[in-house]
């Protein structure tokens, strides 16, 4: 085993009395994001059923809620104690989860109805908006806003545009969105303040599935380009 | 089974939430009043965390075509049974072709109708809540709506016969109350990142809910809460009762339906008991805030919870007594 790499600067902060939170510098940084996703793994095996973990961009939650058979007012101190224990001993480098998975993607027209707009923005032609968007060493950072949905870091900084200065009321499902840094996908038909530059026919999020979400923290994700026949076809048959 | 003659505005079942899965951006969703909830089925002898009927200002009516024990918490929409008044807060049995109706608010936003056994419907992802905005979990993923049929868990069929209300000494459970106690709360994240003003100001001035609220949140009219300087923040996890402060500078508290992380500056949280108190606050109410403190927010957590298994126990020994033991 190599030398474990010590955890970023953090924080240990509250969020209500039934959960703590492990804050580190608040960016968007894999190195950051890496250490967050270790300190996860790290207590996962020694936590109890009645806690749940939420690991963001540069900060991990650990929710709880109490258990009627087995109180323990020290609890949160515990808790508290092991954490920063674990923190102090730094983490062993893994390597992400390793997997790709690939999304094929339907840009510009219905299916991306601000490919033109950014492609403006940015001085690009639309061409170019999908060539660098599906070249873009995208990286899934959480998984957060609604189920399943993806946050991924890489964009191509060519890219990099603000939020809408107006959300829309309704975005479709499946529509792959960028802002700022980042891409996403939304998963639900859901409101939204991305740019959209295209949509893909999988289910990112499928609720009775043994695992509900395509997606993980960790996968590297590559952007396909196909064309509305064959996103009609692929929607047509079985997505997933 | 129990028939859906009109649904009400929203209506849908819901139990102690789904938890694990805010990994994966699925919120837990679950009662927004969860000591009315767990009233509402341990006034029936269920666990705490089965699903519950959650009406919101406006009841639904509806048939039971088999008999059932059953119990009303939480607000007071003047809930009749064959058109004679019933009382909250203690069981109540129906007979096969009662109809239940519920009429003028009284108090509170959100009633709960527990059933003895607990609606039977499938858990997804070990929750039997509705995902109302996901579209899943419930009853098929929705609010209900006029010709649903709602089946129940079988149950034990014998329990004590009951005296039409409860007996003395055991503790009413009227409605939480957003006010006039100020409702208490906890430093957020951020808090240091706000001006003194923004500080004294949620802590000192009337906040009013606005009409934009519901499950997801509750929106905040009042002074607005500005930072000392702009905050370049990640979304980050949040929980329910945090209030979080986008741009302008109105206020917003996370409720039930709540996503899984946020990127607005955090303010503050609002102490775990008094969001039953919140939850039962409607649009146009008018709120206000003093400060807690951690300790404080635990202990009485921990002493509700201790109440809370105090009159489970007492209502199950109530529902077995031997002597009593009666058929439906």
């Amino acid at each position: 085993m190599s030398a474990p790499v010590p955890y970023p600067a953090w924080r240990l902060e509250t969020l209500g009395e039934r959960c703590l939170m492990v804050a580190f510098p608040s960016t968007v940084d894999p190195a950051v994001n890496v250490a967050v996703h270790a300190l996860a793994a790290a207590l996962e095996p020694a936590l109890p059923a009645n806690c749940e973990l939420v690991p963001a961009f540069s900060s991990l939650a650990i929710h709880w809620r109490p258990v009627p058979e087995r109180d323990d007012p020290d609890w949160a101190n515990s808790l508290s104690t092991q954490l920063q224990r674990l923190l102090a001993a730094g983490y062993q480098t893994t390597a992400d989860s390793g997997r790709e998975v690939t999304i094929p993607v339907c840009y510009g027209g219905d299916y991306g109805p601000d490919l033109a707009a950014v492609a403006a923005a940015c001085g690009l032609t639309p061409d170019a908006v999908i060539a660098r968007h599906a070249a873009s060493p995208h990286r899934v950072y959480m998984l957060g806003f609604t189920p399943g949905f993806p946050y991924l870091g890489g964009l191509d900084p060519a890219l990099a545009l603000p939020r809408r200065a107006t959300p829309r009321v309704s975005v479709p499902a499946g529509s792959v969105a960028i802002a700022r840094e980042q891409s996403g996908i939304y998963t639900l038909d859901s409101p939204g303040g991305w740019h959209l530059l295209g949509r893909t026919p999988l289910a990112l999020f499928t609720p009775q599935a043994a695992s509900p979400c395509l997606l993980r923290p960790g996968d590297r994700v590559r952007f396909v380009p196909i064309t509305p026949a064959g996103f009609t076809a692929l929607a047509a048959g079985d997505a997933r | 089974m129990i028939e859906v003659l009109s649904p009400g505005p929203l209506s849908s079942l819901q139990d102690l939430g789904r938890h694990g899965f805010q990994r994966y951006g699925v919120g837990p969703a679950g009662a927004m009043d969860e000591w009315s909830h767990r009233l509402a089925n341990l006034l029936v002898g269920n666990a705490l965390d089965a699903a519950t009927l959650e009406i919101t200002l406006l009841g639904p009516t509806l048939r039971f075509h088999q008999p059932a024990l059953i119990a009303i918490t939480g607000a007071d929409f003047t809930p009749r049974l064959d058109e004679q008044p019933v009382a909250l807060g203690w069981p109540l049995r129906v007979v096969a072709g009662s109809q239940l109706a519920f009429g003028r608010r009284r108090c509170g936003a959100r009633a709960y109708l527990a059933v003895r056994g607990g609606y039977a419907v499938a858990p997804v992802m070990g929750s039997r809540s509705t995902a109302l905005r996901a579209g899943f979990g419930g009853f098929e993923g929705r609010a209900l709506r006029k010709g649903d049929r709602l089946t129940v868990e079988p149950a034990r069929e014998r329990y004590a016969p009951l005296p039409p209300g409860p007996p003395a000494g055991f503790p009413p459970m009227d409605c939480p109350s957003p006010g006039p106690a100020p409702l208490r709360l906890l430093p957020g994240q951020q808090w240091a990142a706000f001006s003194t003003t923004a500080q004294q100001r949620l802590l000192g001035e009337a906040y009013v809910v606005h009409r934009n609220s519901d499950r997801m949140g509750y929106r905040l009219s009042g002074p607005a809460l500005a930072l000392v300087a702009p905050l370049d923040m990640v979304s980050e996890p949040v929980a329910f009762g945090t209030v979080q402060v986008p741009p302008d500078g109105q206020p917003i508290v996370l409720m039930a339906d709540r996503q899984t992380t946020g990127g607005y500056p955090k303010i503050a949280s609002v102490i775990g008991v008094d969001l039953p108190r919140l939850a039962q606050a409607i649009p146009g109410d008018t709120l206000c805030f003093t400060a807690s403190t951690l300790a404080e927010a635990r202990a009485l957590d921990a002493e509700r919870e201790l109440t809370l298994r105090r009159l489970q126990r007492e209502m199950t020994e109530f529902l077995e007594t031997d002597e009593c033991h009666a058929s439906i």
